[in-house]
């Protein structure tokens, strides 16, 4: 880097926009593999928690295990096992998940009122139909709100598996800006990566005004 | 609106909780309950009340015995269709929050698939049974609607598919005093109209006693003390645990079941204006009384003449009269005829229809009569 250049060089981001627009694209599916990956593992096991309460402290125990490895350790440890692979990167993605998905879909079961439950069964709400017609609606906030710290977490780990040669936004940060000096290409990848989190913490927001229109009911 | 009742019979059922020889939260219990009546369960806590009633609908299985409506045993229906033939009403209503009111009342009718237009018009038709404006509520939430009205759209939905039994557990219990009185009169003139089947749970005597057509009391471990009709538990209790659960002031509880056109009224001697005092005293001591009831041109009640007030010559007139009889509704209950008759100098009440014109008079002693009268037994 000489003095004369300037700090950010606009002129490289629009030739190489095609290339970011691909690296944000690479950004998003792994996001969205590792959360939606997780969404399925976590709902599961949230089903069996609710069901067999006692599973509840080894579930949490274990995910939390997960969630306190540093991300950089847990490749490590994977990479014998799965190669410098997508399949690695998206392991440790969905790991960091479940945490924070199993606490808050639990929670969101544990929120529905009990005499709302009852009232259900009293009217003759078989298991599954209490399930998708009322625990999981009312629990919907609950749930929306994990994921969304899911989502936001993990759109920032992404951009780390770039040290496991993933290709993303992490990459315009590593590979085209750390190891080449470039301060522009860091700038662009870490606003990127930024800018995708907000946009998908806002977006599940308005999902979930979507879908929740009664619980701003209060106030009408 | 159909107005199909269930007659609801229990065979010496019981529920133990705990394992065979831990004490039985209902004990061989035998009820039956005529179709398109009231059956108040009541009792302290821990009789086994809420127990009995969720044993019908199968949300509690008996441990033994027999639950049967119109005949039919209760296990012989997978238990989710059974319950959504049973309306269901709980203290806290259970509204779901994420549905709109008429969504709310349209559950059941959703469960058993009904088209949609019929379930569309049942729900204006449960609305209005209810009296919430279907335009205004129909598409409110449950957190925009008061604990008034929470509880009528409860009960809306629990008739909602034209059960033929309804049970209600404490469904008043957790709103205020005023409100619950309202509620249950609302609930008393709709029963009225669907003569249902109902079972209905409360700890409080004097809503039991107001509610029921008839009144089960349980005793702790759930063994029926009395199951009779209200006045009969009140005349007569059968125990002294039942003696002491309806409490000291059970005349006067019978009282507020009584009204006041139930009683004979008898006919007073009346004066008007006009007549001379001589002749009116002759009249009093033909009939061996010592008052008259001096009444308007229209029949109204002016007041009481005593036969001192006719010593002086001349035609009755207005003040002769002393005022202060209590004027009486035949509909007042006996309990307010009593309370008002004892207030007041006079202690006979003047009935009065709805133009005040005077149909007869009531005494102390015949509200104190019926206090002492043993229960009508109606055929």
């Amino acid at each position: 880097m000489t003095s004369e250049e300037p700090f950010i060089r606009w002129d490289w981001i629009v030739a190489n926009l095609d290339d970011i627009g691909e690296r944000t694209w690479e950004h998003i599916v792994m996001t969205v593999i590792a959360v939606a990956v997780g969404f399925l593992l976590s709902f599961t096991l949230s089903l069996l928690i609710v069901r067999w309460r006692r599973l509840y402290a080894p579930v949490i125990g274990a995910s939390g295990l997960l969630y306190s490895i540093p991300s950089l350790g847990l490749f490590a440890l994977l990479i014998p096992l799965t190669g410098v692979t997508l399949l690695t990167a998206e392991i440790a993605l969905v790991s960091y998940t479940l945490l924070i998905l199993v606490r808050n879909i639990v929670a969101g079961f544990d929120g529905v009122p009990r005499e709302v439950l009852e009232a259900a069964r009293g009217m003759g709400y078989g298991p599954w139909q209490l399930l998708w017609r009322v625990q999981l609606p009312l629990a919907l906030p609950t749930i929306v709100a994990g994921l969304r710290i899911a989502t936001v977490t993990t759109v920032g780990l992404v951009a780390v598996t770039a040290l496991i040669g993933q290709s993303n936004l992490g990459s315009l940060i590593i590979q085209r800006g750390i190891r080449a000096s470039f301060p522009t290409a860091i700038l662009v990848g870490a606003f990127g990566s930024v800018l995708l989190g907000v946009v998908a913490d806002l977006g599940f927001l308005g999902l979930q005004r979507l879908l929740t229109p009664w619980a701003r009911a209060r106030s009408g | 609106m159909s107005s199909s009742a269930a007659v609801v019979t229990l065979e010496h059922v019981s529920k133990r909780y705990g394992p065979p020889g831990s004490p039985e939260a209902v004990s061989d219990l035998s009820l039956e309950i005529p179709a398109g009546e009231i059956c108040v369960l009541v009792g302290p806590s821990g009789c086994g009340k809420t127990t009995t009633m969720k044993m019908i609908n199968r949300l509690i299985e008996p441990t033994s015995g027999r639950i049967a409506i119109d005949g039919e045993d209760v296990m012989a229906l997978p238990a989710v269709e059974l319950r959504r033939r049973i309306g269901y009403v709980i203290q806290q209503v259970g509204l779901f929050p994420h549905l709109t009111v008429a969504e709310n009342v349209a559950v059941v009718p959703s469960l058993l698939r009904w088209p949609e237009a019929r379930v569309r018009d049942r729900v204006e038709e449960l609305l209005h049974l209810v009296r919430l404006e279907p335009a205004t509520y129909r598409d409110r939430y449950p957190a925009a609607l008061s604990g008034g009205e929470r509880q009528r759209v409860g009960v809306a939905r629990a008739l909602a598919a034209d059960p033929p039994l309804m049970l209600m557990d404490e469904p008043f219990g957790a709103v205020d005093p005023i409100l619950r009185d309202r509620l249950q009169n609302e609930l008393l003139r709709l029963q009225a109209v669907v003569r249902k089947t109902i079972v209905f749970v409360t700890h409080d005597v004097d809503e039991a006693i107001k509610m029921a057509d008839r009144i089960a009391i349980l005793g702790r471990g759930g063994i029926l003390a009395q199951y009779d009709r209200p006045d009969a538990i009140l005349a007569a209790p059968a125990s002294e645990f039942v003696e002491h659960f309806v409490g000291a002031d059970r005349g006067l509880k019978r009282l507020s079941l009584g009204r006041v056109r139930d009683l004979p009224l008898a006919q007073p001697i009346t004066a008007r204006t006009g007549e001379s005092r001589a002749d009116l005293r002759g009249r009093l001591e033909a009939a061996g009384a010592h008052y008259a009831l001096l009444l308007d041109g229209d029949d109204r009640p002016i007041g009481w003449i005593g036969k001192r007030d006719l010593s002086r010559d001349g035609d009755v007139d207005a003040d002769d009269a002393t005022p202060g009889s209590p004027l009486l509704q035949p509909e007042s209950t006996l309990r307010d005829a009593l309370s008002t008759m004892l207030g007041s100098s006079v202690q006979l009440g003047v009935v009065v229809d709805e133009g005040e014109r005077m149909i007869g008079v009531i005494s102390v002693d015949a509200i104190s009569d019926v206090i002492r009268a043993p229960a009508e037994r109606p055929s």
